[in-house]
């Protein structure tokens, strides 16, 4: 977390700076909640005014997941129960829709869990869902093939905006662009994009997006949906409650939470350009270093439209977990713990054609606003070190040096690994 | 397909250093090294035995286990004099640091050892020294099946060679 952040937090957690910055913000009765409540609306506005929002488009909830969720099933089961049409400006803002119910949505292959299991559980429910596949190697979304998979009866088109494996900028504005004129809503989750290049929700067509604190230095337990009123996007609330968030998201606000994202928005919006300048130059080197001293690697995703804070390489015939006990001394993160604690393969490298024994072997570095040039250098020295150290150790590149071909071999499937 | 490739973590290094933690070596590496017990750490960082024999030598037993799909390869091989008796033993792994710290505990355990004997060496006692967790079990599963195709392959060679004289 930035200290700034922390800072603009701690009178609302300790109250020893304003009188009554404990309250609830959702208890018009007394003073206290005045405050809070005013502190919240702040935060609301520093969060839109970071998308091209408007503050009353801006539910508060507990992070990207809780949105993804929100947004999926809650658009789902409006739309697929209620036959009500799904709103499009296209048509001015009404209906547009056959009037029957919607029942199926659309999604890629190498979206976050949290938005795959929601569509598990829609499928579960009866709705068809299709995972689109993406192209391989730099796992960008074909909108042409987008276009030709929607049906009738399409209600959502869920796509994320950068993935957070491959850094891969998906072409958000084009699939925006489609999805409306197919009258079909878009989400996307955008956890990853969020304060690090520029957002504008009109711009870009977006009638849901999924937003995240911790991702851009604030605390953790908080996020939001931007959820579009003109027109309307109506969704069935996940929680029953006291109907706070505009009946979408009951439940006692965070307010010190909702403090501390506001906060943060506020600054990637003054310090996007300057943070964006300095990841990049340190993706620049990273990548340069990696490719320069180290052979046999191969970079997933996409090299252009890419958030260059996010780098993953291949580091052939060297195993990943081995690479990553080396690293030890490089700040090791849970980063999205919702990946790395899974004990599968990665999806999202299998979803690129990448493989297998490539993605074993595949890492991904996360540079930040804090990352210093030195950091870099030292990942550098280590990686070179103990590639070479481990490749040394592989019977796979013994073979390769040998000129064996690793395809030709019968690799033994021992009975335990059935 | 296998289940060994279940097995396997996404993994991740994030280059920041937050202003919580501060840039302190020490504070971080205790962090990392949760999970892992210090033997498997031992072994991996210092691993007995690395390299390659011969294969070609009638005289040595190369046992190649494992799939790169799944993760994980062990080559271990063994140099056996005219007794029967593991002279000298050498691997080389690609696999995590519970594999490769498997194959080194391995190949320390049946050098000087009779061909026959270190058949006895079981996967659970691997495990044990080097307290595998649930998930690397699989890894030590492997070293067992090594140290069997090593001896295997040596015998086939002694047989072939009895055969031919």
């Amino acid at each position: 977390m930035d200290p700034r952040v922390l800072d603009k937090m701690m009178p609302y957690m300790v109250g020893n700076v304003t009188i009554g910055s404990y309250g609830n913000p959702h208890s018009r009765t007394h003073s206290y909640g005045w405050e809070a409540e005013t502190a919240v609306e702040a935060a609301r506005s520093q969060v839109a005014s970071l998308i091209g929002a408007s503050p009353k488009e801006i539910v508060f909830t507990s992070g990207a997941t809780e949105s993804n969720n929100l947004s999926i099933k809650g658009a789902a089961h409006f739309y697929g129960s209620s036959s009500a049409p799904v709103p499009s400006s296209a048509s001015g803002g009404g209906g547009g829709g056959t009037g029957k119910a919607r029942r199926h949505l659309i999604t890629t292959q190498t979206e976050h869990k949290c938005v795959l299991d929601s569509c598990r559980s829609l499928e579960q429910e009866g709705y068809d869902v299709t995972y689109l596949p993406v192209q391989a190697s730099t796992g960008m979304v074909d909108v042409e093939e987008l276009g030709s998979v929607m049906r009738d009866d399409t209600l959502l088109v869920s796509v994320m905006a950068v993935n957070n494996e491959i850094g891969t900028r998906q072409p958000i504005e084009e699939i925006g662009k489609l999805c409306r004129s197919r009258k079909v809503l878009f989400h996307t989750d955008a956890a990853q994009m969020l304060g690090k290049l520029p957002i504008d929700v009109n711009a870009m067509n977006i009638d849901l997006m999924s937003l995240s604190s911790h991702k851009i230095y604030g605390p953790k337990g908080i996020g939001a949906l931007f959820v579009r009123r003109r027109p309307r996007v109506r969704l069935e609330p996940l929680f029953s409650g006291g109907g706070q968030e505009r009946g979408l998201r009951s439940g006692t606000l965070p307010h010190a939470l909702c403090v501390g994202f506001g906060a943060a928005c506020e600054l990637a919006r003054r310090e996007m350009g300057y943070d964006e300048e300095w990841v990049r130059h340190l993706s620049d080197r990273l990548c340069a270093g990696i490719e320069e001293r180290i052979p046999m690697v191969i970079r997933n995703g996409h090299t252009e439209h890419r958030y260059p804070g996010c780098v993953n390489y291949s580091f052939a015939y060297v195993e990943g977990e081995s690479l990553l006990m080396a690293l030890k001394n490089v700040a090791v993160s849970s980063g999205s713990a919702c990946t790395s604690a899974s004990l599968e393969p990665s999806y999202v490298l299998r979803a690129l054609g990448v493989d297998d024994e490539l993605a074993h072997g595949s890492l991904r570095f996360g540079i930040g606003r804090f990352t210093s040039e030195e950091e870099v250098e030292f990942l550098l020295d280590l990686l070179e070190e103990h590639v070479s150290r481990l490749r040394e150790m592989s019977p796979l590149w013994e073979m390769v040096q040998e000129g064996i071909d690793l395809k030709s071999i019968q690799w033994s499937q021992d009975a335990h690994h059935h | 397909m296998l289940a060994a490739t279940s097995l396997r973590r996404a993994t991740r290094v994030v280059l920041s250093r937050s202003p919580a933690a501060g840039a302190n070596g020490a504070a971080q590496q205790h962090v990392h090294r949760r999970g892992y017990h210090e033997n498997i750490i031992e072994h991996y960082e210092n691993p007995r035995n690395v390299g390659s024999l011969d294969k070609n030598d009638d005289d040595v037993g190369t046992g190649l286990v494992g799939a790169p799909a799944c993760g994980d390869v062990m080559k271990l091989q063994i140099k056996v004099d005219e007794n029967g008796n593991i002279q000298e033993s050498k691997f080389k792994t690609f696999g995590c640091g519970s594999a490769i710290a498997s194959s080194s505990v391995a190949t320390e355990w049946v050098k000087g050892k009779h061909v026959d004997d270190v058949l006895a060496i079981k996967n659970t006692d691997i495990a044990a020294h080097l307290k595998l967790p649930p998930v690397k079990l699989h890894c030590s599963m492997l070293a067992e099946d090594a140290i069997r195709a090593a001896v295997n392959d040596w015998k086939a060679k002694k047989e072939a060679k009895k055969a031919a004289a």
